[in-house]
């Protein structure tokens, strides 16, 4: 395994590395009903089940996995487990709490199993599979009630038991990488790395991890307000693989923040931005060829080494990319002297 | 303190239940709100970070801590900060981590109960990715020592370091700080153990960082402050020398270096240094004489606090106090029949002796905007009074100001209102930007007595003469002010005075404002002096239609004739390190600072003279001096809570000389035209010198030639800062954070143009020269901007905007005239050829106007309004 995390490296250092697409936006062209999600196994589940996408991975294994194939063959370096809302805590919603540690598992042995079917055709591109940890539908950070703004719904220590059950589970699966993403509060982020450092000691073994917060609008702060210098600043300690932005925004909206993430970054950065804005049906419309043109620039430009797709991209975004990126020179990582860099809100770097 | 604080980090201290006893008290009642309170202030006040300490004995600090960090996460202004999760208790700095989504300083850890639980403390500190305070404590105590502080923070930095990996530039040392001069013979030598041990430790550990608690050291000397501060500042002074960098510090208990009475300095660094057996003694008997320094100046302040209240209310205002304005008014209004006699009496008697000083050079300009301070204080205390007594106000006249539409500045403006505010006129500044009808419909709504207009770029003039135009077409009855830097009395008497006839006068600055609206407002008074201002006008019109041109017009063909022929064949241009464009979002501004050019700084405050020789002069020198200080102190501050952030970018492009025109190309194949610069040429007869056009200055197609381009802006939150002083009646700082933010822009600007000759095109790469020598232009390669003399039209901005992406980049936007905003702003074009200079372009003919619409894409009467001061002949005739 250590030889993968290696070789995940030595391919980093030669060319920008693609990542899927969408797993939602897929799963939504299949038009699934509440007993297609039920599958026969929950058929008498107490709670209606329909959006579970992670359940999916327990009763339409061949869907997820159709899914995985295709990103694949588009080009995709590295897959993401279908695991966005597997932990315990997200889990909670639908009364399956006791089913993560399950899903976690069987998500990431479906990823590894596709992955290693498409490596086996092409052995000279190897294929990863990124376990990845959601934010959950809590955060630490925030108060859940206006009039109470020292209340919370979750601890740190809460989270990071869901955490480390998720990790061990993706670990177990055969997840080449860890990727905690779509941090809109940094101390559940905090969290998360925290029970992945805890699981990693457990394990007696560790994975290369990717880091990707979320810009939530056009403040440039993530849900929680920090900016992204404070953001990296926050959570480089772990020492991750990559550190980067996803979701929320299109690449148009989301590129001077990319451009800021590269210049303060001395890891590898990593961007997987919606196909544009929602439109009034709440649907993505941003064709990729479109998309593709300011990610092409952002190679250009020397921001990225790892990129893909959040909401509304498909297998069609990730070819155009991986297409029209092959040539195109990865970032080189800056060297960052060693200062003590603390955050609040905002960066405060001590000289 | 001010060289000081950008290498020193400020930890606030008051959120601290053993430090603060207010905070304790608050922590204890569980008044959380105004617990936050003090956290927000500490903030605001300039602290970087800020220590929260929740050890009370009689407090479940476990349960206080964690729920101040939540209420803290829901408040921006103060989570923005890092924190100090500051405690004894290594349950309660475990449960603060888990709170704090930033990145944290633990406050502390030690070797103090064995190598055991630091290192399970470090381990986890390390897990949440915080950085930490070890204190220079072992299994056998604390270190007093020089070589006992280092020998233990060099065996924590090995554990750390090397067995746990903890980052080194995440390590803080506190090597203890302990009282010296306490009699005790072994103390004598604490703060040079403290300073030496310090010195040790940032010389061999690298990386870490060393803190300390500073009022520790004074403490021998506990009830006389002016001593304590003193020792403060001396010990910091050494200490900082040696490598200290952070401390918690009460910013408000610290003497300036240079300020402390030399005799004082001396007993305090023979004691901070140790220098001999006697010097504690000798500053114990010496520090009564000091422990006064403060009351004694309070006794003189005091003195005029038992004078008759109208005496202080006067006082007050020509000394700029506003300390006790609000009682004293209290005084007076209890004493008065009705509130608004205390405006009509004891504030404008007092105000009229401002006035008179003022108009008799005793007083300067910046003193006069700090009595307004007071004056605005004063009546927005008494507002409420009088609103109740349903009284209207009395004004003596009620004036309605503008920067008219498509300009952004207002510096000027601002001190003539407030000029005119301290002389009890009423005055309705409507900002800046602002539409004609805005301000006639104003103007009509408030029945005012006058109108003001400003305005700095040249676009200006034109829009002042359309509010003249249309104040005639609605039927106004009411003089019209005109002022500005770019406004005259010629320009008044030809274009803008012939549109009005109910009176425009000129006003060359803010001490005649008051003479003239006091003129223009007495019945008696006003038609004489629009008479004699008429009869003013009269002649200056009739000097400006028989000034000869100074030198001929010729016409453009010969102009081109006798253009400057550089010689491309022996020079080859130098080729830019870095094509293409490139930002600058985090120039600090304690870099900036050096590059501040700070004469025309005091020319805004009507202060006339050249820095630095304007510090030491006989009449203004001492108010210079106060101004030169509060414009520091405001730099500190902005810089220290990153309130104004300098923006800038630059690009540079191939580009060559097509005619009077530059083209700027994409790339070096010089194919696809990015855009095209067009320029305009000195039309008048030379002998011995060439018709100057900025494009004769790069090279024609054949030779590869470059051409740059710049915008910066000292920030964006100039005009947010400006107002926030404006709600606080404050308008002396108003006015100084702008005149501060262009002085920023203007450095900047020079800044960047160093950096591209340096580094960016890098044809000067070795060059060294003082800030005095930049100010005078040392340099090769010219910086010229759009509107000024060298290249006078103002539209080619946008070719700017275009070719940067300003606006996208770095948010500054140009108005409907082409002016910058925010105002503090600097534009233009890089030439890098060593005879590349500046001039003026001057007066231009109809075939050039002519030429120049065809090349520019306007129509013939856009470019005639647009280079209307240049015109050579009339487009109406």
């Amino acid at each position: 395994m250590q030889n993968k995390s290696l070789q995940l490296r030595q391919a980093l250092e030669k060319r920008i590395l693609i990542l899927d697409g969408a797993m939602g936006t897929m799963i939504q062209k299949h038009k699934l009903e509440e007993e297609d999600y039920r599958g026969e196994r929950f058929k008498d589940w107490h709670v209606l089940v329909k959006g579970n996408n992670d359940l999916l991975s327990l009763t339409q294994p061949h869907i997820i996995a159709e899914i995985h194939r295709q990103y694949l063959a588009a080009g995709a370096d590295i897959i993401e487990t279908n695991t966005f809302n597997s932990t315990t805590t997200s889990m909670e919603d639908y009364d399956m709490a006791s089913l993560s540690r399950e899903i976690n598992l069987e998500s990431a042995k479906l990823a590894r199993v596709v992955c290693d079917e498409v490596t086996a055709q092409d052995p000279n591109k190897p294929r990863y599979v990124a376990g990845v940890l959601g934010p959950t539908s809590k955060t630490c950070s925030i108060s859940p009630d206006v009039n109470d703004p020292g209340y919370r719904n979750i601890t740190f220590d809460k989270l990071v038991e869901a955490y480390v059950e998720s990790t061990l589970a993706l670990m177990e699966g055969g997840a080449d990488l860890i990727l905690i993403e779509t941090i809109f509060d940094t101390l559940n982020a905090k969290a998360a790395a925290f029970a992945v450092e805890v699981a990693f000691e457990q394990a007696g073994r560790t994975l290369p991890v990717m880091i990707s917060g979320t810009i939530t609008d056009a403040s440039g702060r993530t849900l929680s307000g920090q900016t992204t210098e404070a953001f990296y600043n926050s959570i480089r300690h772990i020492k991750p693989i990559s550190i980067g932005l996803n979701c929320a925004l299109g690449p148009d909206l989301l590129r001077p923040y990319v451009e800021e993430l590269s210049r303060v970054c001395e890891t590898f950065t990593s961007v997987h931005p919606n196909a544009g804005l929602p439109n009034e049906f709440g649907e993505y419309d941003l064709e990729a060829d479109e998309m593709a043109k300011e990610i092409i620039d952002w190679g250009k430009e020397g921001f990225i080494n790892i990129v893909g797709g959040c909401c509304g991209t498909t297998p069609e975004h990730i070819k155009a990319f991986a297409t029209m990126l092959a040539n195109i020179e990865p970032r080189k990582r800056p060297q960052i002297e060693p200062r003590m860099r603390l955050a609040g809100l905002e960066a405060c770097n001590l000289n | 303190m001010s060289q000081a604080s950008a290498i020193f980090t400020n930890v606030g201290e008051r959120t601290n239940v053993t430090g603060s006893a207010r905070f304790k008290r608050l922590i204890m009642e569980g008044d959380y709100e105004t617990a936050l309170e003090v956290a927000r202030e500490q903030v605001e006040s300039g602290a970087q970070v800020i220590d929260i300490n929740m050890d009370e004995a009689m407090l479940d600090s476990k349960a206080a801590m964690v729920k101040f960090l939540n209420l803290i996460a829901s408040e921006p202004e103060i989570s923005r900060v890092p924190i100090m999760v500051d405690s004894s208790k290594w349950e309660v700095i475990e449960s603060g981590l888990k709170c704090i989504q930033g990145k944290a300083i633990v406050n502390s850890i030690s070797l103090k109960e064995g190598i055991e639980p630091f290192v399970h403390q470090a381990k986890i500190i390390k897990r949440f990715g915080a950085a930490v305070v070890v204190m220079a404590f072992d299994e056998t105590g604390q270190a007093e020592t020089a070589d006992r502080k280092f020998e233990i923070c060099q065996r924590s930095y090995r554990i750390l370091v090397d067995e746990l990996g903890f980052p080194p530039e995440d390590i803080i040392f506190d090597p203890n700080i302990f009282a010296v001069a306490t009699g005790i013979e072994e103390h004598d030598n604490y703060a040079v153990e403290f300073i030496e041990g310090t010195r040790r430790i940032k010389q061999n550990l690298p990386y870490c960082k060393v803190s300390g608690g500073v009022s520790n050291v004074s403490f021998s000397f506990r009830g006389n402050n002016p001593v304590r501060e003193a020792i403060h500042s001396v010990f910091l002074y050494h200490a900082i020398q040696a490598g200290m960098d952070m401390g918690i510090v009460n910013a408000g208990q610290l003497a300036v270096y240079d300020d402390i009475p030399e005799e004082l300095r001396n007993a305090v660094e023979d004691v901070i240094l140790n220098r001999d057996a006697g010097a504690g003694e000798r500053l114990v008997e010496l520090a009564p004489k000091y422990s006064g320094m403060a009351q004694a100046e309070k006794v003189e302040d005091l003195e005029w606090r038992s004078w008759p209240v109208a005496k202080r209310l006067e006082h007050a205002l020509v000394k700029g106090i506003t300390e006790f304005i609000e009682e004293d008014t209290e005084e007076c209004r209890i004493s008065f029949d009705k509130p608004i006699e205390v405006i009509e009496g004891p504030l404008m008697d007092g105000m009229n002796v401002v006035g008179d000083l003022f108009g008799a050079g005793k007083m300067f300009l910046p003193q006069v905007v700090k009595s307004a301070r007071v004056m605005k204080r004063a009546v927005a205390y008494l507002d409420p009074f009088i609103e109740a007594e349903k009284q209207d106000g009395q004004s003596a006249g009620k004036i309605v100001m503008a920067t008219v539409k498509g300009d952004v500045h207002d510096i000027g403006k601002n001190i003539v209102g407030v000029v005119l505010q301290c002389n009890n006129y009423e005055v309705v500044d409507l900002g800046v930007m602002v539409p004609a009808e805005k301000i006639l419909q104003t103007a009509i709504d408030t029945k005012a007595d006058i109108i003001g207009l400003s305005g700095l770029i040249t676009p200006s003039l034109d829009e002042m003469v359309h509010v003249a135009k249309e104040m005639k077409r609605r039927g106004f009855e009411i003089p019209l002010l005109i002022g500005g830097a770019t406004t005259s009395k010629a320009h008044t008497a030809v274009k803008i005075e012939p549109q009005y006839d109910k009176g425009v006068i000129y006003v060359n600055n803010a001490s005649r404002a008051v003479g003239v609206v006091s003129s223009l407002l007495s019945k008696t008074q006003k038609p004489d002096f629009l008479a004699r201002i008429k009869d003013e006008y009269d002649v200056v019109r009739d000097q400006q239609a028989r000034k000869k041109p100074r030198s001929k017009p010729i016409s453009l063909d010969k102009a081109r004739e006798n253009a400057l022929q550089l010689d491309f064949k022996n020079y080859t241009p130098p080729v830019p390190v870095k094509l293409g464009v490139t930002e600058f979002h985090d120039v600090s501004i304690a870099t900036l600072r050096r590059y501040i050019d700070w004469t025309p700084f005091f020319m805004t405050w009507s202060l006339a003279g050249k820095y630095p020789r304007i510090l030491k002069d006989d009449v203004v020198g001492e108010e210079a001096m106060k101004l030169f200080h509060d414009a520091n102190v405001m730099l500190d501050e902005l810089h220290a809570k990153g309130s104004l952030q300098p923006k800038g970018v630059i690009g540079l492009f191939p580009a060559n000389r097509v005619s009077d025109d530059i083209e700027i190309y994409t790339d070096e194949t010089r194919t696809e035209r990015l855009d095209l610069a067009c320029h305009l040429r000195q039309q008048t007869e030379k002998t011995g010198f060439a018709n100057y056009c900025l494009a004769d200055f790069v090279a024609p197609k054949g030779t590869a030639d470059y051409l740059g381009a710049f915008a910066v802006t000292g920030g964006l939150e100039e005009d947010t800062l400006a107002e926030q002083f404006e709600q606080q009646q404050d308008d002396y700082n108003k006015i100084m954070v702008k005149a501060v933010a262009d002085r920023l822009a203007e450095a900047f600007a020079e800044y960047l143009h160093e950096q591209v000759r340096k580094v960016f095109w890098g044809y000067a790469a070795n060059e060294a020269l003082s800030n005095d020598e930049l100010i005078r232009e040392n340099y090769q390669g010219i910086r010229p901007a759009p509107g000024y003399p060298a290249c006078p039209e103002h539209t080619e901005k946008q070719k700017i905007w275009d070719l940067l992406d300003v606006e996208k980049r770095i948010g500054m936007k140009l108005t409907s005239s082409y002016a910058m905003w925010p105002g503090a702003a600097v534009s233009g074009w890089y030439f890098s050829h060593p005879d590349s200079k500046y001039f003026a372009v001057a007066t231009i003919q109809e075939d050039q106007i002519e030429d120049y619409a065809t090349r520019t894409n306007l129509t013939k009467e856009e470019a005639e309004r647009w280079l209307s001061p240049n015109l050579g002949y009339d487009p109406e005739a």
